[in-house]
């Protein structure tokens, strides 16, 4: 039999191998393609010529990158998926299960019975692409951070959705201390549960596991991870000596099903090949000529504050610092706002380290003739640097960067600023700061995104954006999150693009993502007239003018806009007017000290992960919580009614006033029972059931039933549903009542009164995955609770059907159902009205906590009410005020119950000075793609402002308390 | 120049008189159908278009005017709306746009009033929009569905539905390209030169143009080999529009296999059931249920019609309403409704019983009911039917083809490797005898 030769091309490497008629490997290769995926191979062919000239060969291709090139050469295309269950067919025989990550993909082969193929969906990072961002982040090679992961001693939570989650989970850990070596440890652990969350979907994984592919091969770590995880042992994993090439070599076995042909035909007919260049999408460039690029440069070089120089400098000054989020900027000015010093740095994940080092050489230069008269920080890492230094004033970034571009607009009434991490937008109404928009979890295009594209292809920063300037055309490549963007620049290279045009067209991309995505504007109107942009990114002269071609205006860039933070800090550190500054003197610099220990708080549920920060003379400083209580200090306790709400709703358990003896009906405590509880709690003790509900949330309850998740893409709230179901199962109660309402009470201030379509049906999809809901009573039927009578008609037949419950029986018990869940509906709205008094006796402001009733789950809010009560705020939900208003015709179709009652709320928010609404919004809720801008508007034409909370099965609290704390500076300076 | 009328409640009226001078736009959703009740409007006395504009323009404007987590199809169906009144073919002045409503607790009943929202924001909220539902929602002096009317859009969905079928099980076979869309034009002009004459619209005369429809494709030569079926479900939108599925059909035909996809019918008999059964689970007033069990049967009736003729010519033919209604058993409860509800599973399964068990399952990306009924129901089809072969592909305008493409292949390969088990489990056998 003739030589078979087998080419895997994926979206980062090539790998070739050649086997012999036994199956044995006679020579294989894994090489990075950089984008150069025809190129590489037949680089690597010919070094092989040696042993292949003058043959005749079968060759096939494989790959996620090699569809193109099979169509362009015509050599056979054998799918990727299909080629690797070949090779473990052949090489491992009797393998249960295998785990493949490539780099931006992950799969999951099921062997035994039926072949069953897995594959990451369009939605999901945890792969190769997303370690190397996540090594380049914590600034180490992928290699440092497999060593760094063997010395782990903890395990943080990290989403492990996309890198886009894990990064600002990531950045806070890092920001406030944490050890690189427990991080290192969390992204592996991040990866797995990625892989076995979105792709089991129901199955599970045992028996004998094959690992394949690049970063399984190479990490250590990643391997421990996944099969301590697992639980398997050495039997059970294995882990093949060829298994990143495994793709190749089923290629190879497969090629022998196609025709051969000579080596060197092979050879000229991908020489030969040119991919398509049709059907590129571009758009017009960037700059036509130099000329354009001088003008463009001069007019925005004019914005640069007044020179000056520290070393001939005498008199006071100011400082500030933007610990931000993956870079660390500190500014030194004069009474003129001069800079004196300036630094720009990535943190390198250590922001403490580097504020002491440049902290030194500032008061070097200082000597006698400078007295610091002031410090204030800003950023990610305010607080910690703040404890650390000493330093005067901590400011949220919003108002630091406000400070700075009034500076030098005084008229700015936009500020856009998009740093390495995150992009932040607001209005400025009134003087003051409206409207914020952070780029929420999904939708990254930030500085480090182009970064990540720069490295990826080969080349450094600053390099490749000037490439894009004068592109000729510059390529569409959409706007959405990185995840995408790879697949986006994929394809633009195989259909020809140039790296000019893709630089050009990366730099669009993150403009476009700003102003339709994170801003969602239509027109620059929906700006502002006088617009500010800063932040790094906008320094890259490429994305400053794709974003006035796309707004259509000229916008202010300061020279200084990667240190607006900063200078913002500066100015109102000066503006403290303080006769003296609490910043550590040069002599304490001498004596500083700092180590971090990771701790996990158990003083209540929420299990914070803390950093215990240790200075030198005994200083702490403890970030991470969300409350007081670790501090030492008594919890804050201000009025909370989803604290009120939620412990109401746990005491609807046990036997009620009935005797148990029909036996034990479990009732999963999560989506509409956090609203329907008391009514079915009553109903059934009313039959002398028990009722057991399903344990509290929490994320071990959650990774109890995450391997029957169908769709990684639901909500969080609908996913925990699964631990819960489990968790009952195990209660061993005798069934489960969780019914299927597309319907939900109707409350009279919608059009309908719908439940949305997961809450409706979400029993049904539990009952067709959890395998162990087929050995328990599992009662899912139809019921609507909206008309009385017809409900106690068929609760009543259902009853007698499925307990042989007289009738009678059963519309006693729904009458007294209904009774207890109007009770219980008048007594929040009571405890509602007496917050609300309690707040205003005490001058206190009241925040309206606008959500779904199930948002008040601690583990779905990870304590945000905490957060605000912490505040300062009183805190009631939606529904102790939706009911103070009418029904009012929507500009949307206004046909969800708990929906309508935020509309209500927000409506009734508007005529209260007093009050001010967040939204709380579940990522991946498709309903709140509309709720959310009709809340907007109703607010907004109120005169009130608009905050958005996004949650997901982790939270960065960081982005949390940026909003609320630009609200409290908004408030304030509207003197509500 | 029509006036522009307003409701009480604020919305833009369609007047009789902007009947006269506007032109109304449809989006493209089923081009065939679609096709058809264009020329039935147009009849009528509207002047009415079918977009056709595709590609990144539409989806720009789409993702510039509509929230972007709102649903794939809500931006597409907008952006193709927009993007046609924006790119000058149309005078915006002259303009009225159609959207259709179906109600129920799906997002997508919202799409409407995003159209409206986004019309606002790009600065046309002087164009009219038209809701075209049968829930009574929203009228227009200038735009009625008369019973005649729905009458001949009833017939074009059911002459679609009879299209779409033997077209596709034709198209994969023919032997000279282009054969099977010269027999649609074809079957198309007749069909609606004979509605001009007042014919083709009798239950009779119905059954005769299936025969002549079925006789048609039955005319075109074909090569007679064997190809791999493969069975399109999903969201609606993105199972029937080329511009939402990227073009899924030709997909599969490029990759040599025949594409099935089910018919509209089920669909609107779908949402006729779901008010019976909603009486059944809630109450309601019995007459509500009578009226909706009468045209049921009604729309039955043709169905029955069709797969018949389609038995008659030796056509591969679906099961009927009641089939699907059948095979849910277990899966999901009637009451299932949002979105295609129950229906998107029954089709799946139905599939599996005739004999393709491969299926793309299309949906937008986090699609609210087919995280319920789509990949929610995968997992248990595949433990009844191990051989059930399903791939669930999400769209979105960030979504790129290859991701797509690539998967499918996988599902191909799987289909194929199973194709030839099979040959040779029954070459084996065969060897027995």
């Amino acid at each position: 039999m003739n030589l078979r030769v087998g080419i895997d091309i994926g979206s980062t490497t090539v790998k070739v191998v050649v086997l012999n008629e036994q199956n044995e490997l006679l020579f294989r290769s894994y090489e990075r393609h950089y984008s150069k995926t025809r190129e590489r191979a037949v680089q690597t062919l010919r070094s092989i010529s040696d042993l292949l000239t003058g043959q005749t060969i079968h060759m096939t291709i494989t790959g996620s990158a090699g569809l193109g090139v099979s169509k362009a050469s015509g050599i056979d295309f054998v799918q990727e998926v299909y080629a690797t269950a070949a090779a473990v067919n052949t090489y491992v025989p009797h393998t249960d299960a295998v785990i493949e990550l490539g780099g931006e993909d992950a799969k999951i082969i099921f062997f035994g019975g039926a072949l069953e193929e897995r594959m990451n969906g369009s939605c999901a990072g945890g792969t190769g692409a997303f370690i190397d961002q996540m090594a380049s982040l914590l600034n180490v090679s992928i290699d440092e951070l497999d060593v760094l992961s063997l010395k782990h001693e903890k395990i943080y939570p990290i989403a492990s959705r996309c890198g886009v989650f894990a990064k600002s989970d990531i950045q806070p850990i890092l920001n406030q201390g944490g050890r690189k070596e427990d991080v290192a440890a969390s992204i592996f652990q991040a990866v797995v549960d990625q892989t076995v969350a979105g792709l089991t979907q129901g199955r599970e994984l045992k028996g004998k596991i094959v690992f394949l592919g690049g970063p399984l091969h190479f990490l250590t770590g990643l391997r421990e991870r996944f099969v301590e995880t697992l639980q398997l042992d050495e039997d059970h994993a294995v882990f093949p000596a060829d298994g990143d090439c495994f793709a190749a070599m089923g290629a190879a076995l497969c090629a022998g099903d196609y025709a051969p042909r000579s080596f060197e035909e092979y050879l000229k007919l991908l020489e030969e090949s040119v991919d398509a260049t049709e059907n590129l999408d571009v758009m017009p460039p960037l700059f036509t000529n130099q000329a354009d690029y001088d003008t463009f440069l001069s007019r925005h070089n004019a914005n640069r504050p007044p020179e000056t120089d520290l070393n001939t400098y005498a008199g006071d000054a100011w400082l500030g610092i933007d610990a931000g989020s993956t870079t660390t900027k500190m500014v030194l000015i004069n009474g003129q706002g001069g800079i004196l010093y300036s630094y720009y740095h990535s943190n390198l994940g250590n922001p403490v380290a580097i504020v002491l080092e440049q902290l030194k050489e500032i008061y070097r230069l200082c000597g006698d003739r400078v007295v610091i008269k002031g410090a204030a920080v800003t950023g990610y890492g305010e607080d910690l640097i703040k404890n650390a230094f000493q330093c005067d004033l901590g400011l949220v970034e919003t108002m630091a960067h406000y400070t700075a571009a009034k500076h030098f607009n005084p008229d700015v009434d936009f500020i856009i600023d998009i740093g390495g991490q995150d992009m932040k937008c607001f209005k400025i109404r009134n003087g003051a700061v409206d409207s914020i928009m952070l780029n929420e979890a999904c939708s990254s295009g930030c500085g480090s995104f182009i970064e990540t594209f720069a490295k990826a292809l080969g080349y450094d920063i600053a390099q490749f954006s000037k490439l894009g300037l004068f592109s000729p055309k510059p390529v569409n490549l959409g706007s959405r999150c990185t995840v995408f963007m790879n697949s986006s620049v994929k394809q633009a290279q195989k259909d020809g693009a140039s790296v000019e045009d893709i630089s050009a067209g990366l730099s669009i991309s993150i403009v476009k993502n700003a102003v339709y995505k994170v801003i969602r504007a239509a027109s620059a109107d929906d700006l502002g007239q006088n617009i500010v942009v800063q932040g790094g990114t906008f320094l890259n002269d490429a994305v400053l003018r794709a974003f006035e071609q796309e707004l259509g205006r000229d916008v202010v860039r300061p020279t200084i806009a990667g240190l607006m933070g900063a200078f913002g800090s500066a100015l109102a550190a000066r503006d403290l007017h303080l006769d003296h500054s609490n910043l550590l003197s040069e002599n304490a610099l001498q004596a500083f000290t700092h180590s971090a220990k990771p701790v996990t708080c158990n003083l209540c549920t929420n299990h914070c992960s803390l950093t215990v920060n240790q200075f030198d003379g005994g200083r702490r400083f403890i970030s991470g919580n969300r409350c007081s209580r670790p501090l030492g200090e008594e919890k804050q306790e201000l009025p909370d009614l989803s604290v009120y709400k939620y412990r109401r709703l746990r005491s609807f358990e046990g036997k009620g006033d009935g005797t148990g003896v029909r036996g034990r009906i479990g009732i999963p405590f999560g989506l509409n029972m956090y609203e329907n509880l008391p009514f079915w709690f009553t109903f059934f003790t009313h039959l002398n059931f028990e009722v057991v509900l399903s344990p509290e949330s929490s994320r071990k309850l959650y990774l109890k039933g995450q391997k029957t998740i169908p769709s990684d893409t639901v909500c969080y709230p609908a996913k925990l549903l699964h631990g819960h179901v489990e968790a009952l199962v195990e209660a061993g109660v005798d069934a489960i009542w969780y019914p299927c309402m597309s319907y939900n009470f109707d409350e009279g201030i919608g059009d309908n009164h719908y439940n949305c379509p997961v809450v409706a049906y979400y029993p049904e999809l539990l009952a067709a995955n959890i395998p162990s809901l087929k050995q328990t009573r599992f009662l899912n039927p139809y019921v609507g609770l909206w008309r009385q009578k017809d409900f106690e008609k068929r609760i009543a037949k259902i009853m007698d059907e499925e307990f042989s419950i007289p009738k009678k029986e059963a519309v006693a018990a729904a009458r007294a159902a209904y009774d207890s869940y109007h009770a219980y509906i008048q007594d929040l709205r009571d405890k509602g009205d007496e917050y609300i008094s309690y707040a205003r006796e005490h001058h206190l402001p009241i925040l309206v906590q606008a959500g779904r009733p199930y948002h008040i789950d601690p583990e779905i809010n990870h304590g945000i009410n905490d957060l605000i009560t912490g505040q300062g705020f009183v805190l009631i939900t939606e529904d102790a005020v939706s009911w103070r208003e009418d029904y009012e015709s929507r500009q949307v179709l206004n046909q969800w119950t708990f929906q309508s009652r935020m509309y209500n709320a927000a409506r009734y928010v508007c005529t209260q000075p007093d009050m001010q609404l967040i939204q709380l919004v579940s990522f991946g809720c498709g309903t709140d793609a509309i709720t959310a801008d009709e809340v907007r508007a109703i607010l907004e034409k109120g005169g009130k402002l608009y905050t958005q909370l996004k949650i997901d099965d982790i939270n960065n609290l960081g982005a949390v308390k940026i909003r609320i704390r630009s609200l409290m500076a908004a408030m304030e300076a509207r003197g509500q | 120049m029509a006036k522009l009328v307003y409701d009480k409640t604020g919305r833009l009226l369609f007047t009789k008189e902007m009947k006269n001078e506007y032109t109304l736009l449809i989006p493209q959703m089923l081009p065939d159908h679609f096709a058809m009740v264009v020329h039935i409007l147009r009849r009528e006395g509207y002047k009415v278009d079918m977009l056709e504009n595709t590609g990144r323009p539409v989806i720009d404007a789409g993702q510039k005017y509509v929230h972007n987590d709102a649903c794939y199809p809500a931006i597409l169906v907008i952006g193709q709306l927009i993007n046609a009144v924006q790119n000058g073919s149309y005078d915006p002045h002259k303009v009225a746009l159609v959207i259709t409503q179906t109600g129920g607790g799906c997002r997508a009943s919202n799409y409407i009033h995003l159209l409206r929202k986004a019309l606002e924001k790009a600065g046309l909220d002087y164009i009219p929009v038209i809701s075209v539902n049968l829930s009574g929602l929203e009228s227009n002096p200038g735009f009625q569905l008369s019973l005649g009317l729905l009458r001949k859009i009833v017939f074009a969905a059911i002459y679609g539905d009879l299209l779409l079928a033997v077209s596709n099980q034709t198209r994969p076979y023919e032997v000279t390209k282009g054969d099977t869309d010269a027999a649609i034009e074809q079957c198309m002009e007749f069909l609606l030169s004979d509605m001009d004459a007042g014919k083709g619209m009798t239950f009779k005369s119905m059954e005769q143009n299936f025969d002549r429809i079925t006789a048609t494709f039955k005319a075109i030569p074909v090569t007679g080999e064997e190809k791999v079926k493969v069975g399109i479900v999903g969201e609606i939108y993105v199972k029937y529009a080329p511009l939402g599925n990227n073009n899924l059909a030709d997909f599969l035909l490029a990759e040599g296999a025949e594409p099935v996809i089910p018919g509209l019918m089920d669909f609107l008999i779908f949402k006729v059931n779901n008010r019976e059964v909603d009486v059944g689970l809630y109450g309601g007033k019995w007459i509500k249920e009578k009226v909706c069990h009468w045209l049921q049967n009604y729309l039955m009736k043709y169905q029955h019609a069709m797969i018949d003729a389609l038995k008659r010519a030796g056509f591969r033919a679906p099961g009927d309403f009641n089939d699907l209604r059948q095979l849910i058993k277990g899966y999901l409860g009637e009451g299932n409704k949002m979105g295609e509800g129950w229906l998107l599973t029954a089709e799946m399964l139905e599939l599996i019983h005739t004999g393709i068990p491969n299926i793309v399952c299309t949906q937008p990306f986090g699609c609210l009911p087919n995280h319920i009924v789509g990949k929610g129901m995968i997992r248990k089809i595949k433990d009844d039917y191990p051989w059930s072969n399903v791939v669930a592909i999400d769209y979105d305008p960030g979504a790129t083809r290859i991701n797509q493409e690539n998967r499918i292949k996988l599902m191909l390969a799987n289909a194929r490797a199973m194709a030839k088990e099979q040959v040779q489990t029954e070459e084996a056998s065969s060897v027995q005898i």
